[in-house]
């Protein structure tokens, strides 16, 4: 009836399991209560859960991302203290069985569930605006992409508490993730975790694809696009290009588990090396999915807070597509030892050093704006310089991997780990908080405040620097990575170093947290009433703050690059006295049923409980063809309902009240 | 003794002997400190490459900083050029001095890709050592097919004498490495791979996977000897004289999970057991007529 699973699945014998189980439930359990208590639930199921608004949906995935931040954090601090204890005799307070767990879901949390969400959020939030549409092309395939996602990441923290994660590390290599090597269901979660939030991904990419090149406001020609845009466009034609290989993928390591195929196992002509290849195809292009929409936050900050337009436009555009092209020509740097011999391993080595020319040309682009600028060191500003410094040396850390007889010595060494570390955290993870801070005032109507941002941007800085230099330092002493124990008393110090280098990085997301709260708290004395708090360059500073559910009362027609700043300098009347009715699509709750049966299924499949996956399958096809025939899917905000916001923000011309 | 052949670069690598001594000051820098010629080759080729990035990643960095500082909006004084956004001059050198980098790493990827191939013989007037290595869970056997004996997580070789690994898995994939000797190579199940190392100096160093392996993982170490001929000659007589042998039976006991397992000695081993390693005759679930039915 239940499949694999019974009640000996809940690891209630493991104290430090359990303690997060109880303190991930109580979280639950207090967040579902307030908002009884609150009576909120009719609110928010029909003003945010079915939401199809791309500002709102974009703000569920940040809050998405920030709860996984944290939950990746949590695993980061374990890993942390672990290897500070683990030397000689002293073997630390996670057996292997845990710390590999730890280390797998980390990479998988910070990838999957921290850094996508957080990505396609800042996407979500600031797109459209800065086109001028109203929406994404298809608004109700936003809100299924997001409740993949959400699926995803439930599924992967309830393993948790039932049953186990996989242990094999964030990309399941096999033969290791196959069967005979990994029995339990920690794998299956994993797949499936990351099967059903790939496919929202995907269908994001396509979404955003079609939005930029279709929903562009009059006179807005592909080379006037901010630049953020165009990095949005290079990184959603990277997901529809690669996400299909993760799906297949992941689909032959399924049949494997599943059907007892052999396409990755060591027996029957399975080749482990083929898994390695695939997995990488879509692997390397990922991380560019990642960082180039953070390059295009950086190049809407720098300008802005320079007071200049960016330096080499064109020149940034064609890094852009040329980064996105390289990056599906590099997977195979990831194995340089696996004996590819000396012409693919050059011909993959240079592919990727060559990668890092549009990259620097970026950086200097990046400088060159700064240069007779007047640079105001605002939150965003400082995490975009901290970014230029950090990200500079781990693209040097990265192209000293891409020699392949530097790998030879380097790979899987803790070094690679602080090379990863580099580019994600200096260059993802400080672009979002980046973006975050940027574009807080038009998300939320009112900024983050300065202050905490500036405390917390110092200590992820800081933070940083002493949790990973040690780990360059550890790499070159050829200490490898995953090691739940180790016994050389030369390294000790350092992981000691490390940990301490996490507990201040731990102090800046503490700082983050309690910006959020006085940030809510300070909203009626800090609010934007202007809509453009930074003097901003392009479209979405010229609609009021936060951005009415329409976005723009009138699509305006641009002119030239920066065309918000086009428009302030030929003083162009942003108030209007006749206003029409606006076209909008309606709310819909298939979405989130459609994951809700996806995500039964998924965790169905991992516990082998057929006819529940079955009839998850089975829901997740009605919900879609009952929602295929839903006519009802558009309406309009009436003429004088847009004039009353529109007042509220003074945009109404005086000459009509 | 002999030696390898010297590439161009390890001979500019001679003009540049100050970051070695200065980064080996503390000495537990595994890989700036290696004890053979490959390894050596790849500490010229980090130390190069850094050397040649830091040209232009110290300007970046100190430009970002003195440009953030010099046109700070307080600074009045500097010039502000609110419309300036394109410079072909400066656009022509901003991509011209990374593609110049670039193609000076690119020109060393492919000769050194090349140079120190894994599977390239050492070139050397003596004939080397073969040893088969198989990595298992959760220790590693080295096979000296020639000699006839085996060892478990202790491998010893001559110093000066080029070795030959042969490298296969048992399990999962796994990563043959010892740090202070150069090149890693993965170790995959019914499959060789290759490595050619040689030890120019005598000592024990760390050997280790370098790929995560499942539960025994960080205890999958040996012992990497290196010896004199004669201490080579005398391990050579220790082992020979173990009362252990690998047997068919001796290796499928051998081949049942382990962490942390201490060295072991075989002083016989059964004839070809490293090509049927290869061959998948032990493997778990694979059914090959004769192996005599599956496990």
């Amino acid at each position: 009836m239940f499949g694999k699973l019974t009640l000996s699945a809940i690891p209630y014998t493991n104290p430090i399991v359990m303690g997060a189980v109880a303190g991930m439930v109580i979280a639950v359990l207090a967040v579902l209560a307030l908002v009884t208590y609150l009576g909120k639930w009719k609110y928010l199921w029909t003003e945010w859960f079915t939401s199809v608004d791309h500002k709102k949906i974009g703000v569920m995935y940040l809050i998405v991302g920030g709860v996984m931040l944290l939950r990746g954090f949590a695993d980061a601090i374990m890993m942390r203290s672990q290897q500070a204890l683990a030397y000689g005799h002293n073997l630390g307070y996670l057996p292997p069985q845990h710390f590999d767990q730890v280390f797998s879901a980390h990479g998988t949390i910070m990838i999957f569930f921290m850094a996508m969400p957080m990505v396609i959020g800042l996407m979500n939030c600031v797109l459209p605006l800065q086109i001028g549409a109203r929406d994404v092309a298809f608004p109700f395939l936003n809100n299924l992409s997001l409740w993949l996602t959400v699926a995803g990441a439930i599924l992967l923290n309830v393993s948790l508490a039932i049953g186990n994660f996989s242990r094999t590390g964030w990309l399941a290599y096999p033969p290791l993730s196959e069967l005979h090597y990994s029995p339990g269901v920690g794998v299956d979660y994993w797949i499936w975790a990351l099967q059903i939030s790939g496919i929202g991904t995907t269908l994001t990419g396509v979404n955003f694809i079609a939005t930029i090149l279709k929903m562009r406001a009059p006179g807005m020609t592909l080379m006037r696009m901010p630049v953020f845009t165009w990095a949005a466009l290079c990184t959603n034609i990277l997901i529809v290009a690669v996400f299909p290989i993760l799906t297949v993928t992941l689909a032959l390591l399924t049949v494997d588990r599943y059907l007892g195929m052999h396409f990755f196992t060591n027996s029957f002509g399975g080749d482990p090396m083929m898994y390695l290849n695939l997995i990488w195809i879509w692997g390397h292009p990922e991380v560019y999915i990642l960082i180039l929409p953070l390059f295009g936050v950086y190049s809407e900050i720098v300008p802005t807070f320079s007071g200049k337009p960016l330096f080499g436009y064109t020149s940034m555009v064609y890094a852009t597509m040329t980064i996105a092209l390289l990056s599906m020509l590099v997977w195979l740097h990831h194995f340089f030892t696996m004996g590819n011999g000396g012409d693919v391993n050059a011909f993959f080595g240079i592919t990727t050093m060559i990668i890092a020319v549009p990259t620097g040309v970026k950086i200097f682009n990046w400088l060159f704006t700064m240069y007779r600028g007047r640079v105001r060191f605002t939150t965003p500003m400082l995490w975009t310089i901290g970014f230029m410094i950090t990200f500079t040396i781990g693209g040097m850390t990265g192209v000293l991997l891409s020699e392949p007889p530097a790998d030879f010595v380097l790979h899987n060494s803790l070094f690679l780990v602080a090379h990863f570390h580099n580019v994600i955290i200096g260059g993802v993870v400080f672009g979002v908080f980046a973006g975050l801070s940027y574009w807080a005032p038009k998300i939320f109507g009112f900024p983050l405040n300065e202050r905490l941002g500036k405390w917390a941007f110092w200590c992820w800085f800081i933070g940083f620097y002493v949790a990973f230099m040690p780990l360059y330092i550890l790499g070159m002493m050829g200490a490898t990575r995953r090691m739940d124990h180790y016994n050389v008393a030369a390294w000790h110090p350092l992981f000691i170093v490390a940990a301490i280098g996490s507990v201040i990085i731990f102090a800046g997301i503490g700082l983050q947290l309690l910006q959020v709260v006085v940030s809510i708290r300070q909203r009626e004395r800090t609010r934007d009433l202007t809509g453009d708090p930074w003097n901003g360059r392009t479209l979405e500073w010229s609609i009021p703050s936060p951005a009415p559910a329409y976005n723009f009362a009138r699509i305006p027609v641009v002119r030239d690059r920066d065309a918000f700043w086009d428009m302030k300098r030929r003083g162009v009347d942003l108030t209007a006295s006749t206003f029409v009715p606006i076209h909008m699509p309606r709310n819909k709750g298939a979405g989130i049923i459609m994951a809700g049966f996806a995500l039964v299924t998924a965790f169905s499949m991992v516990w082998h409980i057929w006819w529940l996956a079955i009839a998850g399958l089975a829901g997740v096809l009605v919900t879609l063809i009952r929602h295929a025939f839903d006519d009802d899917r558009d309406f309009h905000i009436g003429a004088d309902e847009v004039r009353r916001v529109e007042g509220l923000h003074g945009r109404v011309h005086a000459r009509s009240l | 003794m002999n030696r390898l052949k010297r590439s161009w670069f390890a001979r500019f690598y001679r003009l540049l002997p100050l970051p070695a001594t200065l980064l080996l000051g503390g000495c537990h820098w595994a890989l700036l400190d290696p004890i053979g010629p490959i390894g050596e080759q790849e500490r010229t080729i980090i130390l190069t490459a850094t050397a040649l990035m830091l040209l232009v990643v110290v300007p970046v960095i100190v430009m970002t900083l003195l440009f953030a500082w010099r046109y700070r909006a307080s600074n009045e004084k500097a010039e502000y050029q609110p419309n300036w956004s394109h410079s072909t001059k400066i656009e022509v050198v901003v991509w011209s001095i990374p593609i110049l980098i670039i193609g000076i790493l690119g020109t060393i990827c492919w000769k050194t890709s090349h140079e120190l191939d894994p599977f390239k013989p050492l070139s050397s007037t003596v004939k080397p050592v073969r040893i088969d290595a198989v990595a298992m869970d959760w220790k590693w056997l080295f096979i000296y097919p020639k000699q006839g004996v085996a060892s478990v997580n202790e491998v010893a070789m001559p110093a000066g004498v080029p070795v030959v690994f042969h490298i296969t898995s048992a399990t999962v994939m796994n990563s043959f490495f010892i740090p202070r000797l150069g090149s890693q190579i993965y170790a995959m199940a019914n499959m060789q791979t290759a490595v050619n190392l040689l030890a120019s100096k005598p000592g024990t160093y760390r050997g280790i996977s370098a790929n995560f392996s499942g539960d025994g993982f960080s205890g999958m170490t040996f012992k990497a000897r290196v010896l004199s001929q004669s201490d080579y000659a005398k391990w050579l007589a220790k082992v020979k004289a173990a009362p252990h042998r690998l047997d068919a039976a001796g290796y499928t006991a051998l081949d049942q999970p382990s962490e942390n397992v201490p060295v072991e000695y075989f002083s016989q081993v059964m004839p070809h057991l490293f090509p049927q390693i290869v061959g998948g005759k032990f493997a778990p679930g694979r059914m090959v007529a004769s192996a005599g039915g599956s496990k």
